[in-house]
């Protein structure tokens, strides 16, 4: 099997975020592999482990420096990788799935595609679908239970309130991962240095012709106000409770 | 006047909860017309005419069950736009409606923008969150129909009493079906996190399983979902559905309750967008009570209960 697994690469959930120029922010910062990519990187891992004949492909569209993710998507057990380059902070996820349908059909069909559900830096939610889209496969995203017989896939997904579904999907499919599908582990120096010598492949975005539909266009990035300290209540127990009932009622009205 | 349309979800055989608040949103574009799936527009149509639905679509198709059909479904909400020539289709953004109109978007070539927290269709933009709530962003809304998902308890829900017109409508055929949803289960008794206005999480301190009935016996005083910290959901005290979180769920209540967080940026992305936030935590050293409303420096084996208390008898 062919199995691609697209990530993104985003700045760490611990980082401060300064934004600049009013639409991009300064890129001083520690990067990440966006967290829900890594669940789908972890099963299509997994799946190679079981049948052992499956090759798995990294892709990635970012900045040149989104190949220290590939690395370590590598690490994990990918194969090879391939990084679409582009100067872009906020690539819209239109123009990522139309170069990772690009990249994937020069390559080779797919037998499966995993992505994450979302990144944690634009929050976009779409990349799987668009990319399903371009490529004319069934697309489940928020997927947190992988299972394949043959050419059709029973995966699980959540709705909240505890509800969980299970869906039949013929293959190939994308399957937007999430928390919950599996437990990434983390690998070790023997497979670091081993994803060293593999190979990332870089295509520069401008070489492959696409043309971006226009949809929602960033305006204005602006740093959200962060609370302050919290006001402590103080007294005994009884009295603290009484307080905060009071607060909530009266003057917060929130409940 | 231009039309807007909305994706009417059903959650426990009623209108979601959200509803309210999404059409109260939608009326600031037009005229507020509802999509159902193969629902019951006559017995749902009361509870949301008082808000300012003038017009419920019932959308079936052919030999299908929209419901079970997720890549029909967006087909037939997406036909249902060009039929009915609206100008917008918004919906909730729940895990169901995302989903939805994410196919609905691709299916009309729309631009789409889920998990937004404003709507402004005069000045053609829509806010959301980026980095988890750090920074808000402005996009601008470039054509139409356009597609957006309202993040629940957003906007109020304003009373404006309308008649409802029911119409059915039958989707076009869309070819075969490469997706089906073949079974639902429930672990049974967990409220909804994401449309939830309280929540009450519990943190590692929790100490087990059983412990969370303390949480639940405070939730129901208050009407409120319980959620769990991502280390306590790694130490099994409770199932990841309940996590809230980076990884977990991203909710926005009115109030959230935080028993026994530390407080961790992964923590915070999930529930940032609360209204109210309460700390409860016995080290006045915990980074929650930096970034909270309220503090209550004690251990939440004794607050809780006394809350819970206070909550049933009503302060003095």
């Amino acid at each position: 099997m062919r199995i691609y697994v697209c990530i993104k690469q985003v700045p760490d959930t611990e980082a401060v975020i300064t934004v600049t120029n009013d639409t991009g922010y300064d890129n001083e910062v520690k990067y990440v592999v966006n967290p829900h990519d890594e669940f789908g990187v972890e099963e299509a891992v997994k799946l190679g482990e079981k049948t052992g004949e499956n090759e798995i492909i990294a892709l990635c569209v970012g900045t040149e420096r989104a190949a220290n993710a590939l690395r370590s998507v590598m690490a994990m057990g990918a194969h090879r990788s391939i990084l679409v380059k582009t100067d872009e902070q906020f690539p819209s996820s239109d123009l990522i799935a139309k170069a990772l349908a690009k990249v994937i059909t020069e390559e080779g069909p797919a037998d499966l595609i995993f992505t994450g559900k979302q990144s944690v830096d634009s929050e976009g939610m779409q990349t799987p679908y668009r990319l399903a889209a371009e490529l004319d496969l069934p697309v489940v995203s928020s997927v947190v239970g992988f299972s394949l017989d043959g050419s059709t896939a029973t995966v699980q997904r959540e709705i909240g309130g505890g509800i969980r579904e299970t869906l039949s999907v013929n293959t190939p499919c994308i399957i937007g991962a999430t928390r919950g599908l599996n437990e990434p582990k983390y690998p070790k120096l023997p497979a670091i240095l081993k994803a060293k010598k593999k190979e990332i492949k870089i295509i520069d975005i401008s070489t492959l012709d696409i043309s971006e539909d226009e949809g929602f266009r960033l305006k204005h990035l602006e740093a959200t106000e962060e609370r302050g300290n919290a006001r402590i209540i103080e007294g005994t127990t009884e009295e603290i409770v009484d307080s905060l009932v009071k607060i909530l009622r009266d003057t917060e009205g929130v409940i | 006047m231009s039309k807007v349309g909305v994706f009417i979800e059903i959650v426990d055989q009623a209108p979601g909860k959200s509803m309210p608040g999404l059409i109260s949103a939608a009326s600031r574009g037009g005229d507020v017309v509802g999509l159902l799936l193969d629902g019951l527009a006559e017995k749902y149509k009361g509870s949301l005419e008082e808000y300012g639905l003038t017009e419920l679509i019932n959308l079936s198709a052919p030999n299908r069950v929209l419901s079970k059909h997720p890549e029909a479904a967006g087909h037939a909400l997406a036909g249902a736009v060009k039929t009915f020539g609206l100008t917008a289709l918004l919906g909730v953004s729940s895990p169901t409606g995302n989903d939805l109109l994410a196919r609905a978007a691709i299916s009309l070539k729309s631009p789409l923008a889920l998990d937004c927290i404003d709507i402004n269709f005069k000045e053609n933009y829509v806010k959301k969150s980026h980095f988890s709530g750090k920074t808000i962003a402005t996009l601008e809304i470039k054509a139409t129909p356009f597609v957006c998902g309202i993040r629940p308890n957003s906007f109020e829900a304003v009373q404006n009493q309308v008649t409802c017109r029911v119409t059915d409508h039958s989707a076009l055929s869309v070819g075969d079906d490469t997706i089906t949803i073949i079974g639902v289960e429930s672990s049974g008794g967990q409220k909804d996190l994401t449309e939830a206005s309280v929540i009450i999480t519990g943190g590692r301190p929790i100490g087990s399983i059983e412990n969370f009935k303390l949480l639940d016996d405070c939730a129901k005083t208050l009407g409120a979902a319980v959620g769990a910290s991502r280390a306590a959901v790694d130490l099994d005290y409770a199932p990841h559905s309940m996590q809230v979180g980076l990884t977990g769920k991203i909710v926005s209540p009115k109030l959230y309750i935080g028993c026994g967080l530390s407080g961790s940026a992964q923590h915070f992305a999930g529930m940032k967008g609360s209204q109210v936030i309460v700390a409860i935590n016995t080290d006045k050293e915990a980074p929650i009570f930096t970034k909270s409303d309220y503090g209550i420096i004690g251990d939440l084996f004794e607050v809780v209960p006394a809350l819970t208390k206070a909550l049933k008898t009503g302060p003095p």
